[in-house]
This record gives structure tokens, C-alpha cells and sequence, in this order.
């Protein structure tokens, strides 16, 4: 295999990495060319390849977002020598983006940032194969996520976040003792910045903690009050939120505002322009009207480049096992002087998403109603009055009247055919639990298997290496 | 780590097709199972109700009518829109006045000035708080915090007149130049 040896000034770097043994290595992890071979720019599979060099060259990478941090990321995963990624964006390039997203040309204005990214990644990086989606993640089957062996997140914002948070979760399967199945677990390495901060963290559902577990450590959104929009305005932001969600409306009517159409961003700012006049406020430009409407902070290149480089490198020691992984969560801080700092969150055993929840045996002919009467007596939930919800579908809902009545036909039918004859699935239900003899508002989520249902009706015939 | 792509393509195969049944199923959003809980732990007061105009498929939109059994608003009744988003409860949902109302914190086009809608929401609140937070609006205007700003006036100088103006407004009739259809 003397051959894949490449010039060392290309991959210098990733030889140090990837050639050599070390203390911080995975328990899987064999330094040597095989593991190189990811990295060199072959595209003929030997066989004399192990199998895990044949899967390194098979994995698949979705990288989610084509903008400041998915340009980087792109950029970053084919030169570390992934030669198969996606891209996934829904937008079209602007020319505001050209000053940081630099896989982009003027003359690119107007056209998918996922196909132009994909596109000039492959001219300049040889052995990359690049397929680009332009189109909205929640608009992709759940199917098109399995495809993938790890979802790298280059996004700007929390619902996204959390959408591809609840798919990637979605695969994972638990044992019967609670334990994750390897084959399911779809890890995500995601990174986020806003002007001089940034962070990267890595999600191995079912292991550390899901995007989820953690959600309530976001900062609340600032708002203003309507009310001082209304009556005391006291800075440029209050005269352009007063244009945006009074006057708009008022003057519009039902017409709903778009903060992509430059004639409304323009209306905006000519009305947080009279009105900052009248109360004598300086500072309303057209660039503070766009950034306090979309609540945009300025993006950094600079800090785009470093998180990349911290989620690329994230992603590679999660294939490799050249390292261990970070664990879990990095901040960085570039605003004054510069901190990073590494923190360890921990999973919520609980949490709705990523948590095993209980596990939940039924026949077929179980009905919805007994069901109900099921959580009620189970020792380890003592749920009574439960609603049940089902993926978008809600089965049932004790209160209020209205909705009871609507789902109340539903009781006498069996689960399974609720559940649209799926031989197992997750449920949640609420209610209230009765924990140390205390009545508590509760929802759980529940894992339930069907006995003697079509398909694999044995749970363990999926586990086993 | 690498353990995690070891597993022999069969047993990746089986694992896809046994979740397959899952999968095809469409995917709810945390916020969106937060917000069914809310809504069947509703414990409302006899005058306000809620209803659901799109069915019982879409819960993120609903409508909540509120009847004051006391004060400035006695017996008129009030109807709210709630856009519930999928970031819910990490953001507060959206609320609109859909009946038009003389009252200082609600304009003409039906914004409700309400500090836990906006600056103080907070993800422990939730629907439940919030409409209590709206009926409390009908039984303690407050002429501090306006949002028609000629009704917070005349609640602040002449309480007396600002009574005759609400009623005027909820039978059906002009307070100066705008017209509010009856509410009673």
C-alpha cells in the first residue's frame, strides 16, 4: 500500500492523526494507511481493503445549512477527506452573504446556495462527490436522513436545530434492558455562531445529551414591550419594531409583513424613520431596520472558520476513532481577548426525545381504552385521566370537552390500528402520575411493541455484532 | 466510535425496515406535544372557552372567547386567536384580539399589550397562564401600559366616562370616529 502514500505537504497534517497510534485513541481505532484511505484521493476500492476501510469510503455526510458556517463545513469535510457529502439549504444566495461565504461569486447572486456550494467545493477539491438539495430540511422524507451516517449542522437557528435534533432521534432504537443499539444511533456534530461566540457540540443520541435534553439553557428572546413601542419609544430598534408590528398592520391590514421582500423592509424603515423624527431618537439606518426585523447579529468570518474547523474535526475523530470525541460541548468567545472553555452536559434520563422512555408490551387486539386503563396500573407510571398522542396524530385528549368529544370515537378502536399496524413505535402520554403518593402532572414517552405482529416480532433479532 | 458503522449490512437493513412503520408516520415537534399537554390540563373559569376552528388535526391554532363577569366589560365577549409556533415553549405563542374593543392595552387591530406575551414570557408559563394573564386585562385595565392611547386616557381622567365609552363600544356604537360592532 506504499502507494496511497500522498505528497506530505497535502495531508500533513491529517497524517499526524490518523498514521500514529496515541493514548487518546478509540477502543476501534487502527493507524495506518487503510485508515489514510480515507483520506487519499483513490477512488478504486481494493480488496484487499478491510471492511472497515470499504465502509470509510462508503460513509455518507449530510452537511445542513450551505451558509456562513455550511461553506466552511463543505469546504473543511472534503479536504479532511470525506469523499461523499450531501448539502442541504433552502435558500438562494444574496449579496450581503457574499462577504463571508466565499464559495460564492456576484455572479451567483439568486441562484441555491446548496448547488453552488456543492458545485465549487468539487471543482477545487479532487475525489469529492457532492450532491446538493435545495430544498427545506422538514420538506425531506424521514427516509432521506438514514441515508446518513452523521448530520453535520451548520444552522442559524433553534427550530431548525430542533427539528433535525427530533429526526436524528427518531432513528434511535433501545434494548430491552435500556440500552442504545449501535446500528441506530445516527450522531450529529452541530455549530452555531453569532458574531465573536460560537459553539460546537457533539450528539450521540443516546449517549450525550440530545439538543433537547438542554433546550431550556437558551436565553429567552429579547422583546420589547407593545406598549412602549406604542407610547415610549427610547431607541432606534423601538421606532423600527413600532413600523414593523403596529404600523405595518395598521396601514396594511391583513397583508402579512415579509421580511425577504425589499419593499416591505423599505415601508419599514421610512415610517421607524418618521418616527424616530418625532421623538428626536438618532439612528435608524436601513441596515439596523433589516437587522432588528430579521434579528440578524453580524456574522463573523473569522468565527465561522473556527467552529468549522472544530465540527470538521469532531466528525472525523467520530469516523476515525483517531481521538476521542469532545465532550460535549465547546464555547468559544472571541469578543474580548479570546476563551474557549469545554463543558459537559448531561442527559435528561427523561427527556421526550432522546430518552429510552418505557417500554410497553401489547397484543393487537388491545383497545385504545384499554390502554388507557393499562397506564393507570403500571407500576412504573400510575398515569390516570391520559391523553395519547401518537406522532402528529393525537388518539386522545381527556379535556378540554370539546376535544374529548372529537377523539372519543377512537377508545373502542384497537392501538395497533391507530398506530397504522406498525409492528412497534413510540407514544407519548400525559396525564397525571401519582409519584410518592403525590398527584404530579406527568408525560412520557412509551415504547410500545406489539406481540405477534407482522414483521420482526422479536426484539432482539436486530442486535448482535 | 468506529463500532458505530461495524454493524454487518443485514442487520442495518432489518433495523431500517423495522422502523419503517415509524417513520413513515409525520414527525411531531417537541413544542408541539408540550403544548397538547398544556391544552388538556386547561383549568379555565366558566367564562372563558376554548375552540379548535381547524379540528382536532391542528391544536398550534385555536380560538379562546373570554366573557368578563365583572366590571368595565360585563358581559361582553371577547374573542382571541392563539398561533401556537413549533418552537413553543421556548417562544410565547402569538395572540390576537379578534373582536374589535375600547380598552387601553388592546389596539383597533387587536394587539394586546401583555408583558407575558413578550418581554416576560418565560418557558415554565404556559396557554393556561396566558389566558388568565387576558381575562385579568377585562377586569384591571390599565391606563400605565397603553396601547389605544386615547382610551388610556379617558380611563386615567374621567373613569366615568371611560365606563360609558366601553359600553357604548360593546353595544354597538362609535367611540369619536371609530365604529365597534356589538360584542354583548
Amino acid at each position: 500500500m506504499a502507494d496511497l502514500e500522498a505528497p506530505q505537504s497535502k495531508s500533513r497534517d491529517l497524517d499526524k492523526l490518523l498514521l500514529r497510534a496515541g493514548n487518546l485513541v478509540g477502543p476501534d481505532f487502527y493507524p495506518g494507511t487503510e485508515v489514510k484511505a480515507l483520506i487519499s484521493q483513490l477512488s478504486i476500492v481494493s480488496s484487499s481493503f478491510s471492511d472497515f476501510v470499504i465502509r470509510l469510503l462508503s460513509l455518507r455526510v449530510l452537511v445542513v445549512g450551505a451558509g456562513g458556517l455550511g461553506c466552511e463545513l463543505l469546504k473543511d469535510l472534503a479536504l479532511s477527506g470525506f469523499r461523499n457529502l450531501d448539502v442541504i439549504d433552502m435558500d438562494r444566495i444574496e449579496v450581503t452573504n457574499l462577504n463571508r461565504q466565499f464559495l460564492f461569486r456576484l455572479e451567483d447572486v439568486g441562484k441555491p446556495k446548496a448547488e453552488i456550494a456543492a458545485k465549487r467545493v468539487m471543482e477545487r477539491v479532487s475525489g469529492v462527490e457532492i450532491v446538493p438539495h435545495f430544498s427545506r430540511i422538514e420538506d425531506k422524507e424521514l427516509e432521506f436522513y438514514n441515508n446518513f451516517n452523521i448530520i453535520a449542522l451548520g444552522l442559524d437557528s433553534i427550530e431548525a436545530r430542533r427539528y433535525i435534533n427530533g429526526v436524528a432521534c427518531g432513528f434511535l432504537e433501545y434494548d430491552e434492558d435500556d440500552t442504545p443499539r449501535r446500528e441506530t444511533i445516527k450522531p450529529m456534530v452541530d455549530g452555531g455562531t453569532e458574531g465573536f461566540k460560537g459553539h460546537a457540540r457533539v450528539i450521540v443520541p443516546g449517549v450525550t445529551p440530545c439538543f433537547e435534553c438542554t433546550i431550556w439553557l437558551f436565553p429567552p428572546q429579547v422583546k420589547f414591550p407593545l406598549c412602549t413601542l406604542a407610547e415610549t419609544p427610547r431607541n432606534a430598534a423601538h421606532c423600527i419594531e413600532y413600523a414593523h408590528l403596529i404600523k405595518w398592520h395598521e396601514v396594511h391590514g391583513g397583508k402579512s409583513f415579509d421580511p425577504d421582500e425589499p419593499e416591505h423592509m423599505k415601508w419599514v424603515y421610512d415610517e421607524a424613520v418618521k418616527r424616530a423624527e418625532l421623538f428626536g431618537i438618532p439612528g435608524v439606518t436601513y441596515s439596523l431596520t433589516q437587522g432588528v426585523v430579521k434579528n440578524i447579529i453580524p456574522a463573523i468570518a473569522s468565527t465561522n472558520a473556527i467552529i468549522s474547523a472544530a465540527c470538521a474535526l469532531e466528525t472525523l475523530k467520530i469516523v476515525s476513532g483517531c481521538s476521542k470525541t469532545l465532550a460535549n460541548y465547546l464555547t468559544y468567545n472571541g469578543g474580548e481577548g479570546l476563551h474557549t472553555k469545554v463543558t459537559e452536559f448531561v442527559r435528561d434520563k427523561d427527556c421526550l426525545v432522546c430518552g429510552p422512555g418505557i417500554l410497553i408490551e401489547l397484543d393487537t387486539s388491545v383497545t385504545l381504552q384499554k390502554f388507557i386503563d393499562m397506564l393507570e396500573e403500571h407500576p412504573k407510571l400510575l398515569l390516570s385521566k391520559a391523553s395519547v398522542k401518537h406522532g402528529k396524530d393525537s388518539l386522545y385528549m381527556q379535556a378540554p370537552p370539546v376535544l374529548e368529544e372529537m377523539h372519543r370515537p377512537n377508545l373502542s378502536k384497537s392501538l395497533y390500528d391507530l398506530m397504522g399496524r406498525v409492528q412497534k413505535d413510540t407514544v407519548h402520554v400525559f396525564g397525571t402520575a401519582l409519584k410518592n403518593e403525590e398527584k404530579q402532572s406527568s408525560l412520557t414517552k412509551l415504547r410500545v411493541v406489539f406481540k405477534g405482529a407482522d414483521g420482526v416480532a422479536d426484539m432482539d433479532t436486530a442486535i448482535g455484532a | 466510535m468506529i463500532g458505530l458503522f461495524k454493524v454487518k449490512e443485514k442487520q442495518r437493513e432489518q433495523a431500517q425496515n423495522a422502523n419503517r412503520g415509524g417513520a413513515s408516520v409525520k414527525k411531531q415537534s417537541a413544542g408541539e406535544l408540550r403544548l397538547h399537554k398544556d391544552i388538556s390540563e386547561l383549568n379555565l373559569p366558566s367564562s372563558c372557552a376554548i375552540s379548535f376552528p381547524n379540528g382536532k388535526d391542528d391544536l398550534m391554532n385555536f380560538e379562546v372567547s373570554i366573557k368578563p363577569d365583572d366590571g368595565y366589560y360585563h358581559n361582553g365577549t371577547f374573542v382571541f386567536t392563539f398561533q401556537v409556533s413549533p418552537v413553543y415553549p421556548h417562544e410565547a405563542p402569538k395572540v390576537k384580539c379578534k373582536t374589535k374593543v375600547y380598552h387601553p392595552n388592546i389596539d383597533l387591530e387587536g394587539n394586546v399589550c401583555l408583558n407575558i406575551l413578550r418581554e416576560d414570557w418565560k418557558p415554565v408559563l404556559n396557554i393556561n397562564t396566558v389566558i388568565y394573564g387576558l381575562f385579568h386585562l377585562f377586569t384591571e385595565p390599565n391606563s400605565e401600559d397603553p396601547l389605544n392611547h386615547e382610551a388610556a386616557q379617558v380611563l386615567r381622567d374621567n373613569p366615568k366616562l371611560f365606563e360609558t365609552n366601553v359600553r357604548r363600544a360593546m353595544t354597538g356604537g362609535y367611540v369619536g370616529q371609530t365604529f365597534f360592532p356589538r360584542c354583548i
